[in-house]
């Protein structure tokens, strides 16, 4: 083939993408206010559940110092310490880590990734946001209402979460509930968002099979929420109903203090059933987001494809399907009946052959790749380590016979904590310290990030390790105190001791990262365009960071897959998704423009 | 193309005569909004499914009293069936750019659902002057939150009826209406499905 001169079957004319009418703001505040760029909704989004997650944060702390050092601090009540317990696990689950990863991470990422201007409904996209800020505000708001925040635990089992008595039960649980419907109701608009613009809006060529996994983990995960939460949103209505009108659908009978309540014949169980059809859903809706991110990072850093694109994409896929059945292990001590709990059993230890078939996939592409130790990939390392680990303890309280032991102890929280705490954290700050640059053109500090790193990866693996052998002693959860108890060794105090200040340390790295970033912002090292050298769409756009509209005049036209990298033959370790064929500079040939062949070792596995 | 044709693919073969199937083929031909309406569908699908599990559950406890089923119901019903009739011959008259048909339904499919909305006002009030409080029975209480649930529903159809009403008023043309009225139909023919589903599990207990 002549220099420059392709024929027809090799070169596809620019795409003829219907152009779509893009918001233009007129004022400032319709442009950083009320905007409708989802890059600015996402910052708006990110900013916010970083700020609420700051508050879960301190919350953790003050559970911590009371269980590291009972009887010191006066002013963390058994009351106080239900509250924190309780705030704590919503915050961090929904307005953290699903509103990040997804009214995050997805609305900056999605459109750009897929080679999109924008969002396919801007508008709502934008309500979606102010509803989210409501919820929290609303959720925020009941610390300060007489009897103060719910404390009836994340999982707000009635009967107890509406019964006097437990705190908050007067206003706190209604704020809670109230502010979960809004969360559900915002979480809606924006999913619709993400589910269609990823099928409607993706640039020409940008077929299923080549999106990045980031958007398949966003992508599966917002069509899981989309199914997930309104189990929540039914259970927290009905809940409602039965705490303001007297209704029963979850209140049995019960004497309170010699009285019998108005309420007849509800059933709590129920309420568990819903709760966990959402709440299992749940884990997968942060961990799939998490797992694309990973896979992403990983591949652009070890300068080598993803091991198994298609077993991945599957393996999201078939986790997503299959987390709508495994919801009543969360139960198994709620005295179901046998068959049904071996059902359960057998459908999480399913799910975890997906699970490890994308650990193997992670750890064969770092496997002979040109690894770089950049921050963002030593996150996804330490991801993998946690993850494993937190898998692999999951796969015990899958079993009923092992589980009802372990059940209501440390044991579960150290589990939970290391597969959906720690886990899809360090892939939050894997992210941030990848994208950073695309964001601000700056680059986050690296011996700060260094810093960062080790203390996090290190310090939660010392949190949550040794808190496994505090459950197999036996040393409950959600207790205030545990004090002297027969079977629970003074050991188990210490042991609480260094926790606590293994909390505090890492603790204080997060506020060494939030510094990082705002002094970054301004004063970090310019990145340039594209620092990472990656395929994906996102890192083509014409300026860093992309401007409104994210792409030049033209649409990029999508010509290959998203891990082309250190492909044999060609001169550059990465081929752009968006390159075109006949701009390739192979090797050895003087840039002379050469087609693209197949390349012989991207062969399937 | 089928979704399971296409995520058998294997992106990292490049084949250029497949390359160029790729380029033609882009995402689905439907518009936006009616992707979007569909996947909403399948969330108020999972909503309604969810409630009505947990009332079919609970029809089989010893403590559950049936509501009566007040005559104005079936009156609501025949009026949310006009309202959908109606709002199918809106869409079928945008279908024909017939812009007076298009107004004639749309007016007619409003006017009809606010007519079904307040007749169930009427009736939850009328159960209530009767004594059927949410609080003493879960059959009632059911009865008011799956009605509740699906009137706030055409609520929101309301809005977006709204919106077709306002652009019709500013002089907007078949064309700037097609889709939306498409989409209110779709959503109108949904909900009385839903209607007819929860007003047969009503009489069916």
């Amino acid at each position: 083939m002549s220099n420059g001169v392709l024929d027809e079957t090799q070169v596809i004319p620019p795409a003829e993408v219907e152009e779509v009418d893009l918001y233009h703001a007129k004022s400032f505040i319709t442009k950083w206010v009320f905007s409708q760029d989802a890059k600015i909704i996402a910052i708006q989004y990110s900013t916010t559940a970083i700020l609420i997650g700051l508050v879960g944060l301190v919350l953790s702390w003050m559970m911590r110092l009371q269980l590291g050092f009972p009887d010191t601090f006066s002013f963390i009540s058994p009351e106080d310490y239900y509250q924190f317990v309780t705030m704590h696990g919503m915050i961090m689950v929904i307005y953290l880590l699903t509103a990040l990863f997804l009214g995050g991470f997805g609305n900056y990422l999605i459109p750009l990734m897929v080679g999109a201007r924008d969002m396919v409904f801007p508008y709502l996209n934008m309500i979606s946001y102010w509803v989210y800020l409501l919820a929290v505000i609303i959720l925020t708001a009941s610390f300060f209402v007489p009897g103060g925040a719910s404390g009836a635990g994340w999982t707000l089992y009635p009967p107890q979460a509406i019964l006097e008595g437990t705190p908050g039960s007067q206003w706190g649980i209604i704020l809670m509930l109230v502010s979960l419907v809004f969360f559900i109701i915002g979480f809606t608009m924006g999913g619709l968002n993400y589910v269609v613009t990823v099928l409607q809006a993706r640039a020409r060529g940008m077929t299923l099979m080549r999106l990045p996994l980031t958007v398949w983990g966003i992508f599966t995960a917002t069509i899981l929420a989309l199914l997930a939460f309104p189990a929540l949103f039914v259970g927290g209505v009905m809940m409602l109903l039965d705490r303001v009108l007297g209704t029963s659908f979850f209140m049995p009978e019960i004497i309170q203090a010699g009285e019998l309540l108005g309420h007849d014949s509800g059933s709590p169980l129920l309420f568990q059933h819903l709760f966990w059809f959402f709440g299992h859903p749940e884990v997968y809706i942060v961990a799939l987001p998490a797992f694309g991110v990973v896979s992403d990072i990983i591949s652009t850093h070890a300068r080598k494809n993803i091991f198994g694109y298609r077993m991945m994409v599957w393996a999201i896929v078939s986790i997503a399907g299959l987390s709508f059945v495994v919801w009543a292990h969360h139960m198994y001590v709620s005295g179901m009946n046998p068959y049904f709990g071996f059902f359960f059993a057998t459908t999480t230890l399913i799910i975890a052959v997906p699970t490890a078939l994308k650990l193997y996939n992670w750890v064969l592409t770092l496997w002979k790749g040109n690894i770089h130790l950049s921050i963002p990939m030593l996150f996804c390392i330490a991801f993998i380590l946690v993850f494993l680990n937190g898998g692999i303890t999951g796969l015990f309280l899958g079993n009923v016979a092992v589980d009802i032991p372990l059940s209501d102890t440390m044991f579960v929280v150290a589990h939970f904590h290391m597969v959906m705490g720690i886990a899809p954290v360090l892939v939050i700050f894997a992210a941030i310290y990848h994208w950073f640059p695309l964001m601000t053109g700056r680059f986050l500090h690296e011996g700060w990030g260094l810093f960062h790193f080790w203390i996090t990866f290190l310090g939660s693996y010392l949190i949550y390790f040794p808190m496994h052998y505090l459950g197999f002693v036996g040393v409950p959860r959600r207790y205030y105190e545990i004090g002297e108890t027969s079977f629970i060794p003074p050991s188990a105090a210490t042991l609480n001791e260094f926790i606590t200040i293994m909390v505090l340390i890492v603790g204080f790295a997060q506020v060494v990262f939030i510094l990082n970033i705002l002094i970054s912002i301004f004063k970090g090292k310019p990145s340039g365009e594209n620092p990472w050298d990656a395929t994906t769409l996102e890192w083509q756009t014409e300026t860093t960071p992309p401007g409104h509209g994210n792409f030049g005049d033209e649409l990029p036209v999508v010509y290959r897959w998203a891990y082309a990298y250190s492909v044999p033959g060609v001169e550059a370790d990465f081929v752009p998704q968006n390159l075109p064929p006949d701009q390739i500079k192979r090797s050895g040939s003087s840039g002379e423009a050469v087609a693209e062949d197949p390349p012989e070792l991207h062969k399937p596995e | 193309m089928g979704i399971f044709h296409e995520i058998t693919k294997k992106p990292w073969l490049a084949d250029p005569a497949e390359d160029e199937g790729y380029h033609n083929q882009g995402a689905s031909f439907l518009p936006n909004g009616k992707v979007g309406l569909r996947v909403f569908l399948c969330v108020v699908t999972v909503i309604f499914t969810l409630t009505l599990i947990a009332y079919a559950d609970r029809m089989f406890f010893a403590t559950w009293s049936p509501m009566p089923e007040p005559w104005i119901l079936w009156v609501n019903t025949a009026l949310l069936i006009a309202s959908s009739v109606a709002m199918q011959w809106a869409s079928n008259s945008a279908g024909r750019d017939n812009l007076g048909g298009v107004r004639d339904g749309l007016l007619f499919g409003g006017v009809l659902t606010f007519a079904f909305l307040t007749g169930q006002l009427y009736v939850w009030q009328q159960l209530v002057d009767l004594g059927y409080y949410a609080s003493l029975n879960t059959a009632n209480a059911f009865f008011y939150l799956l009605t509740a649930l699906h009137g706030l529903h055409l609520l929101g159809g309301l809005i977006a009826w709204g919106r077709s009403m306002l652009r019709l008023r500013r002089g907007g043309s078949v064309a700037d209406l097609r889709l939306s009225v498409e989409l209110c139909t779709t959503y109108w023919h949904y909900l009385l499905l839903i209607w007819l589903i929860l007003f047969g599990l009503l009489l069916m207990s």
